[in-house]
């Protein structure tokens, strides 16, 4: 199975800061099938169009799906309505995941807001050998710092207005990483200043550098074409589809 | 279980649910869900004489009850669709509809030109494109420009030819005339209807090209409208789309007087939306003891 479409029962729903919620999904299909950085997209009862929501947790054992959306529009608040034992609709699990490397040494993973949950199952996977950079825009808006400490990983935590952790933007403690050296890879997701600025970080320091994406979507497997983004394929510029050859990117294919 | 199958211009459809053009890509996204057997026919996304790369993103927006596409046309180019994506889709059983277009009236002839040496079951020619500069919707909206089109593609096809039409005009009806008097031998409709939405926290509209084609269960009714209105107008055989997400929805538009229904839309929010459709169709007639599809296209009784 690459990908179905069904209806799965939410086994734990939460806030987790304004706005956010996170839900267990009990998919043991879709969970045997998930890898890290894949979505899923949620039906939105009464709306045209699914909602792209990133994986944030994958458990194989128990079968269950973590994901974690914040409140955007009316779509998402249509789903943050259903609740613990309701049925969720989804089309998944979809879209081309990050690259893992068992050899890696030493990977950092940067998380700015909404763009955060994606970078968990990587710090599962990498544990120890992994730096968790989280960016918020303030500390009631800081999600998941705990589950990344779990996980084994360093966490570096930052707001744009210094009310937890260091005061300011990502790429600073980014920055300062990469000019120590030693890492051998960097992952990314958040919004697109923040990862224009990652890209150029690892693009001067030589790190392979890795990006999710995020674009207006309807089919979310690829057959539409709606989620264009322009990118560099061979030398050549070709406007690839962030739900099927991403939402993970290689930085240097992306024309910013 | 009724019979479903439909004739449309000679051609045997085992049912009458056709994904449309544009929401489908080729097939093989949608083959991961269901076969594509189940289907009754495939319209092909919109193809040119060369590869193009469409519109700048975001090209997708939600809208009360439907959305607003501006993809542009991105497609491969016709010989790469020659070469790569229809012998694959000539090994199912179901009926392909290559969708093409293009700038001019020449180029929409060039490209079915090449595709009369294939095995190709219907040529859709799309003259309703809303997002393209060129060509497109242009051909659409006046009667001359569609009937100019449709006899340059006419005269290097012997294919079936469906001639989709744009609801973006005063009289669909007066357009579909002229075009069934150029040799099409059917038409379809409703292409999308000439949208915009504007984020009013930036004053800049939704869409990267501004405006878009408009499509969802909201059209729904000016589609039944249309589909009415040419099905009185013309002698030829009418395909039926626009905001269809039900079987009910697809009974409706036969009843109106269409041969056959695309569903475009309604994919985005159930994957699973044409497969379910042709149950739900089969559901209807069986439980009303109607044997044959066919027996009710056409059959509205208007007061």
């Amino acid at each position: 199975m690459k990908y179905t479409q069904g209806r799965y029962i939410i086994t734990e729903k939460s806030a987790i800061a304004r706005e956010v919620y996170s839900f267990t999904v009990s998919c043991p299909e879709v969970a045997a099938a998930a890898c890290p950085g894949q979505f899923v997209h949620i039906r939105a009862n009464g709306f045209t169009l699914r909602r792209p929501i990133s994986i944030c947790g994958i458990d194989r054992e128990k079968g269950t799906l973590r994901i974690v959306f914040e409140i955007r529009g009316e779509g998402t608040a249509e789903i943050a309505r259903l609740n613990k034992g309701d049925l969720i609709d989804m089309l998944a699990p979809l879209g081309h995941g990050f690259t893992v490397d068992n050899s890696f040494g030493k990977v950092v993973l940067v998380g700015g807001g909404i763009g955060t949950p994606p970078m968990l199952p990587l710090a599962k996977i990498y544990g120890e050998k992994a730096v968790a950079i989280s960016g918020f825009r303030n500390a009631s808006a800081v999600i998941l710092q705990e589950d990344f400490r779990r996980t084994g990983a360093e966490t570096i935590l930052c707001t744009d207005d210094g009310s937890a952790g260091i005061h300011g933007f990502v790429t600073q403690p980014l920055k300062e990483l990469a000019e120590k050296g030693g890492i051998d890879a960097v992952y990314a997701c958040g919004p697109m200043p923040m990862l224009r600025g990652i890209a150029e970080i690892c693009r001067e320091n030589e790190i392979y550098c890795e990006i999710s994406l995020e674009e207006r979507m309807a089919c979310g497997i690829g057959a539409c074409l709606g989620c264009a983004c322009r990118t560099v394929r061979n030398d050549e510029e070709y406007f690839a589809h962030v739900c099927k050859d991403g939402p993970v990117f290689k930085a240097e294919e992306v024309l910013w | 279980m009724a019979d479903l199958s439909v004739r449309v211009c000679g051609t045997d459809f085992k049912n009458p649910i056709i994904p449309a053009s544009g929401v489908f890509g080729y097939g093989r996204e949608y083959e991961e869900l269901f076969p594509l057997d189940r289907l009754g026919g495939i319209a092909t996304k919109g193809t040119t004489l060369h590869l193009r790369t469409g519109n700048l993103a975001p090209r997708i927006a939600e809208t009360p009850s439907g959305m607003l596409n501006s993809v542009g046309l991105q497609n491969p180019g016709i010989d790469h669709f020659i070469e790569t994506e229809l012998p694959y889709l000539l090994t199912k059983d179901l009926v392909v509809l290559a969708n093409i277009a293009g700038s001019t009236p020449d180029e929409c002839a060039e490209v079915a030109a090449k595709l009369e040496a294939t095995d190709v079951h219907m040529i859709e020619l799309n003259i309703s494109c809303p997002n393209v500069k060129q060509g497109g919707a242009a051909f659409g909206t006046s009667c001359e420009m569609a009937a100019e089109v449709t006899r340059r593609v006419r005269a290097v096809t012997k294919k079936p030819l469906v001639v989709k039409l744009s609801p973006n005009v005063t009289s669909i009806a007066d357009i579909a005339k002229s075009v069934e008097a150029a040799g099409a031998d059917a038409v379809s409709l409703i292409n999308t209807l000439l949208g915009m939405r504007i984020d009013i926290n930036t004053g800049r509209p939704v869409l990267r090209n501004n405006v878009g084609g408009m499509s969802g269960p909201a059209v729904f009714p000016i589609a039944v409208r249309m589909v009415w209105q040419v099905a009185n107008a013309v002698s030829i055989p009418v395909i039926g789309m626009g905001g269809v997400s039900s079987g009910r929805d697809a009974i409706e538009l036969m009843m109106a007087g269409a041969s056959a229904v695309q569903v475009g839309a309604a994919i985005f929010t159930d994957s699973y939306a044409p497969v379910r459709i042709i149950e739900e169709m089969n559901e209807f007639l069986d439980s009303r003891g109607i044997g044959s599809v066919r027996d009710i296209i056409g059959t509205v009784k208007p007061w």
